[in-house]
């Protein structure tokens, strides 16, 4: 049965789509689920005594919102924000209050150029990536900390240098949410 | 990419409200991240069962992710060490007859070192670990340097406790959940530790830099006494860290310390040791003052 499964022509694949409809469970859940996982994970394999890693989950959100505008609602930064700030280790309603700006600030965008390039794209989202590592840092300066702006320089030239591998990597989750392999019912 | 039209606003009253009460809630969020952020820059313990909650439905899957941490690092270290093998020989070899002088040197000091310890009838002060543990996460993005410990409350671990690797001092306790705990690590720039030079005693702080790094400052100022290269260890001064626990090698000179860094890379060692917190042990009782005692019966025997 394996075999039969393996030597199945390709053609086939794409003849199971007829009469087959995405889970809307995955179409509606992946955005949220990958953003959530990419707030959590980063944390998980290394042990870092410096702030290198880029802000995954927040750029993930917008990166969501850039590839599909208007899939998530103009309040998704509420939860996913909370999710964030439980493992960032910022003080609570940073990422909360970070992140509707940014939506706010997109849906801006989204109204004023709605025909948008790659390269207006990219630097929209750079500009956003730079302006929330600062005010992430000045709100963790006023909760206790005494870091120099120096420290986050590194962390801001890769997060915008990746940015656009992780607008690929949303397209790619984007095409899977929408794979049809549940039956239709009759 | 063009625009969708499913965002245009229609002339349905449904769609148009829909709309509305989105951007709506969408300001409520604003406006409510920025009244939990000031809260929690006024309390910053005000939200720490949510982390607890957090750390606690994750810790499960991150203990196991620590255990294939310590194995990945591994193999790289061996790939790595492929590749560097001729020069690293070359370095140990030499190390190694180096070491084996101080060896030879160092034993003379712990047999003197024992001998004057029994004349001064010490105990040895190098107390038992409370715990072993492991590091399961950090703050990754964030400037402020936390990380999550694989054991809490159900193992009676409490805060302030420090928390060292082999080869160093790692952090402290700053709160903790019923599994899990949350270390605020040395590198953060709210720890202050107290310390001194470990070959004369002089004494100073070191502060986290949130780089890796290290800023040692000089409690006695005036011409600053330090060079690259000096060791540093706890003093225990303050109470919390006990004495002698390795911390940081200066490695450039500031106008009032230097700049230093860490010795033990948390992760690198798989384990950690959670200490007891260490408070300084009373002085011993005095004895009597010879002219106090009759000075205590002389009131009585007025009347």
């Amino acid at each position: 049965m394996i075999r039969d499964r393996l030597t199945r022509p390709i053609n086939d694949r794409f003849r199971k789509r007829i009469n087959r409809v995405p889970s809307p469970v995955l179409a509606r859940g992946v955005p949220w689920l990958t953003i959530a996982l990419a707030s959590i994970l980063p944390g998980w394999p290394f042990i870092t005594s410096a702030p290198v890693i880029p802000p995954f989950g927040f750029m993930l959100f917008i990166a969501w919102r850039q590839v599909r505008p208007g899939l998530m609602p103009v309040w998704a930064g509420i939860p996913l924000g909370l999710c964030d700030d439980m493992f960032s280790g910022q003080p609570f309603g940073s990422a909360i209050l970070l992140w509707s700006v940014a939506t706010l600030v997109l849906e801006f965008i989204e109204f004023r150029f709605p025909w948008r390039l790659f390269s207006l794209d990219w630097l929209v989202a750079s500009g956003l990536i730079g302006l929330y590592l600062l005010l992430s840092l000045t709100f963790a300066n006023a909760a206790g900390g005494a870091t120099s702006v120096l420290a986050i320089l590194p962390q801001a030239g890769l997060a915008m240098l990746v940015y656009p591998l992780l607008g690929r990597l949303v397209a790619l989750f984007d095409r899977l949410r929408l794979v049809p392999f549940m039956e239709m019912n009759p | 990419m063009a625009p969708s039209s499913n965002r245009r606003s229609s002339y349905s009253r449904r769609a148009q409200y829909s709309t509305f009460i989105g951007y709506s809630i969408g300001a409520v969020g604003v406006l409510a991240g920025a009244v939990l952020l000031i809260v929690s820059i006024a309390s910053p313990n005000a939200f720490s069962f949510l982390r607890g909650i957090g750390s606690d439905v994750t810790a499960p899957v991150a203990r196991s992710g620590a255990r294939a941490r310590s194995g990945s690092q591994g193999i790289v270290a061996t790939v790595v060490g492929y590749f560097e093998a001729g020069q690293k020989n070359r370095e140990l070899k030499r190390e190694l007859d180096a070491a084996k002088v101080k060896l030879v040197e160092s034993r003379g000091l712990a047999e003197e070192n024992r001998r004057l310890k029994t004349l001064l009838d010490l105990a040895d002060d190098d107390p038992r670990p409370f715990a072993h543990a492991r590091l399961i996460s950090s703050t990754s993005a964030s400037t402020r340097r936390f990380a999550t410990l694989s054991i809490g409350a159900n193992r009676g671990v409490v805060v302030g406790m420090p928390v060292r690797s082999p080869t160093g001092l790692v952090g402290r306790v700053l709160e903790v959940n019923s599994t899990t705990a949350r270390v605020l690590l040395i590198t953060d720039t709210e720890s202050v530790v107290p310390i001194r030079r470990a070959s004369d005693g002089v004494p100073a702080f070191a502060q986290g830099r949130s780089d890796g790094m290290l800023d040692i400052r000089l409690i006695n100022l005036g011409v600053n006494p330090l060079k690259p290269g000096d060791t540093f260890v706890t003093s225990g001064s303050g109470g919390l860290y006990r004495p002698n626990i390795a911390i940081a090698v200066a490695m450039q000179t500031t106008r009032d310390g230097a700049k230093a860094r860490v010795l033990s890379d948390p992760a690198a060692s798989e384990y950690v040791a959670v200490e007891p917190i260490w408070t300084q042990p009373a002085p011993p009782e005095l004895p009597p003052r010879p002219e106090a005692v009759p000075a205590t019966p002389a009131p009585q025997a007025a009347p």
